[in-house]
């Protein structure tokens, strides 16, 4: 045949000239194809089923019918026992402060199922997410840039390089829970700590200055959460910062220096600028993920319950960082885990949850969205 | 006007500081030297004995075929080539200005400012135009508006860009045309007021248009600079430049006046290279 009624016929039938029929080959292509398919709708139902309980349930403790429509108590209070009891043969639910007044105001005494932690809301485990998300944020951030730089644009390549790289990629791998125990071990019980006058147990003293230095540890508090978090993170922003660096044109570097700039004026101005999207982003969105694990904080940071936030009743500021604080992933634990279960508690831990992803999901948007913005500002 | 560096020795910058004020009267003294100079990239030899001496106030070409070692040369002169992990001289040295520039003392920023350079992949700052132009100044902490006003539109008029730009300095250098963007490099050279200006294959990327702009533009600088250029292209350096140096797998073939070199080479290998024969 001709190539040209070859063409022709072509035209007229693209398939022409191949088998019309399946073959076995197709239909096992078809096949393979399905288990793909199926493997992915798979895990996609499994994600759906999660969120969707998660916001089903959760939404009923954070959102309510009647105005203002949120719950505000949920998002404001500290977690109290929950009251359950009937008054004038009506069912109510108090948590413990309001019961304490609904009480006086009436001058009765009510007799009242208790049920821990199920009465007032979240808001010290909001307040101390936010804190250990932006220590740990700003730790990582300046330690993993930091070294980043150095890996990338300081060092020189070989064996030495290699074997860092090795060990900050397995520290990717460590259990959450190996963290935990690191920050207990160096940060809780042996955290050094200087002071301008004498404590107990302290090492050495700068003499003559009044410096006082000792291995006393951190106790349970806010820096050692931030620390031990930011340690999980610090993987993952020096290898996003130093692919960031990496992407950048060697040739910006190159005109930066034949223009009289020194290396580091080369980074500041013409590498580090142009980086700082990525790093960012990437680095926000490990912090973001370390910031659900409850394992880190557990020995570290977290208390079950405590009454004052963490701005309230300080003798000094640096007890800012000293104090344990509430966390949204260990009140899930605590609520899920450490107290007798019933309706009530179901609705805590569900509550809980909703705020947490919320919070996680918009620290990821906002990453996602400071990203776009900067990519418009600093574009080559 | 010192090329020295200011870890360089007293001694040597009052010589040049005799030898610039007698300066335009007579030939033009030698600038860069360059002796029995060789270099490597780890094991591999890229430059074998390199001997030349390239004048104030003239034009060099730097021809010959692809990876001969143009580029690795030229990145010696300002020392560039320290970027590179596994660069290393062998033998020999440099001199700017009668000062040996791999003089372990030698501030590198200094040189750099001193030795400006053009690359071939034009490479402007994802900065405004004025920002681009202005970088060298701004890192040596000027920052006085009139100053900077100043040096842009000097620099920008000098790069024959001035017209095409000014009422756009705030622009991302990036929006401009391949022929822009060289031209924005060169002004943004300009303004650390350099004695001497590398180009390596500055119109490689450029259509003739702009190439021509370029190259009246290096005729014009030619009166207040020392230029490099490398170039693939006969023609060009037949047009701008006064000496044409040939070279050849790391060796430097022939280098004279390039009317001489052209017309009448000495060696058969620039003679084929020329006449296009090979490379
Ligand atoms: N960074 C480097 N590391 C190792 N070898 C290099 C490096 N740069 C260049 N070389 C080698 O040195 C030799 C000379 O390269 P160079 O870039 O100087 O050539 P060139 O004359 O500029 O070529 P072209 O005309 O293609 O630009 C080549 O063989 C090249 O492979
Ligand atoms: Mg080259």
């Amino acid at each position: 045949m001709s190539q040209k009624s070859n063409l022709k016929k072509l035209k007229r039938n693209p398939s022409a000239g191949f088998h019309a029929k399946p073959t076995r080959a197709k239909s096992t292509e078809r096949a393979i194809s399905w288990m793909f398919r199926l493997g992915t709708y798979f895990i996609l139902l499994c994600a759906s089923v999660i969120f969707l309980t998660i916001i089903y349930k959760g939404s009923q403790t954070v959102f309510q019918a009647s105005f203002p429509f949120v719950n505000i108590e949920f998002l404001t209070e500290a977690p109290q026992t929950l009251h359950v009891f009937e008054y004038e043969g009506e069912q109510m639910e108090l948590s413990d402060s309001n019961f304490r007044v609904f009480e006086e105001e009436r001058g009765v005494e009510i007799d009242s199922t208790t049920y821990a932690y199920s009465g007032g809301g979240i808001w010290p485990c909001i307040v101390g997410t936010v804190l250990l998300v932006i220590g740990a944020m700003t730790i990582a951030l300046t330690l993993g840039v930091l070294s980043a730089i150095f890996l990338s644009e300081y060092s020189k390549p070989g064996k030495t390089l290699n074997a860092i790289r090795l060990s900050i990629l397995n520290l990717a791998g460590v259990p959450s829970v190996v963290f935990g125990i690191f920050g207990l071990g160096f940060f809780v019980l042996a955290g050094p700590i200087f002071s301008f006058s004498p404590f107990e147990g302290y090492d050495i003293r700068f003499w003559p200055l009044p410096i006082y230095f000792g291995f006393v540890g951190w106790n349970v508090s806010l820096i050692a959460g931030c620390f031990t978090l930011a340690f999980m993170v610090l993987p993952i922003v020096i290898s996003a910062s130093e692919e960031s660096l990496r992407a950048i044109p060697q040739g910006l570097r190159e005109a930066s220096l034949a223009l009289g700039a020194s290396k580091w004026t080369a980074i500041r101005t013409n590498v580090l600028p142009y980086a700082m999207p990525g790093i960012l982003t990437s680095s926000i969105i490990g912090v973001a993920r370390v910031a659900g694990e409850t394992a880190p904080i557990m020995f570290t940071a977290a208390y079950a319950m405590r009454d004052q936030l963490p701005w309230q009743g300080l003798e000094k500021w640096s007890d800012f960082f000293f104090q344990g604080v509430m966390a949204l992933p260990y009140h899930i634990y605590v609520v899920s885990a450490k107290i007798p279960q019933n309706e009530y508690t179901e609705r805590m831990q569900y509550g809980t949850a909703f705020v947490f992803l919320v919070i996680v999901a918009g620290i990821a948007l906002s990453s996602i969205l400071l990203r776009i913005r900067m990519r418009k500002k600093y574009r080559w | 006007m010192s090329l020295l560096t200011h870890n360089l020795t007293a001694k040597t910058s009052q010589q040049t500081t005799q030898s610039m004020a007698s300066k335009p009267s007579g030939p033009s003294r030698p600038l860069i030297r360059v002796s029995d100079f060789d270099f490597f990239y780890g094991e591999k030899q890229a430059l074998f004995d390199i001997n030349m001496e390239m004048r104030e106030n003239e034009v060099t070409a730097f021809i010959g075929p692809s990876g001969c070692g143009k580029s690795t040369l030229l990145r010696c002169i300002n020392r560039m080539n320290d970027l590179v992990e596994v660069a290393r001289i062998g033998r020999g040295k440099i001199e700017v200005n009668d000062a040996d520039i791999y003089d372990p003392r030698v501030d590198t920023i200094e040189l750099r400012k001193r030795v400006g350079m053009v690359f071939q992949k034009s490479n402007p700052f994802p900065k405004s135009i004025y920002e681009n132009v202005i970088y060298g100044l701004r890192i040596q902490g000027i920052n006085k508006k009139s100053v900077l006003d100043e040096t842009v539109e000097r620099c920008l008029k000098g790069a024959a860009l001035w017209e095409e730009v000014r009422d756009r300095l705030d622009t991302s250098g990036m929006s401009l045309s391949g022929g822009q963007q060289q031209r924005l490099c060169i002004a943004r050279a300009l303004a650390v007021e350099p004695d001497i200006l590398l180009m390596d294959e500055p119109c490689s990327a450029l259509d003739p248009v702009a190439t021509a702009k370029v190259e009246e533009l290096i005729h014009s600088l030619k009166d207040h600079y020392t230029i490099v250029i490398v170039t693939h292209n006969m023609q060009q350096a037949a047009r701008v430049s006064d000496k044409t140096a040939f070279f050849y797998l790391g060796k430097l073939i022939e280098m004279g006046k390039t009317d001489e070199i052209f017309m009448s080479p000495k060696n058969e290998q620039t003679e084929a290279y020329i006449s296009g024969r090979f490379g």
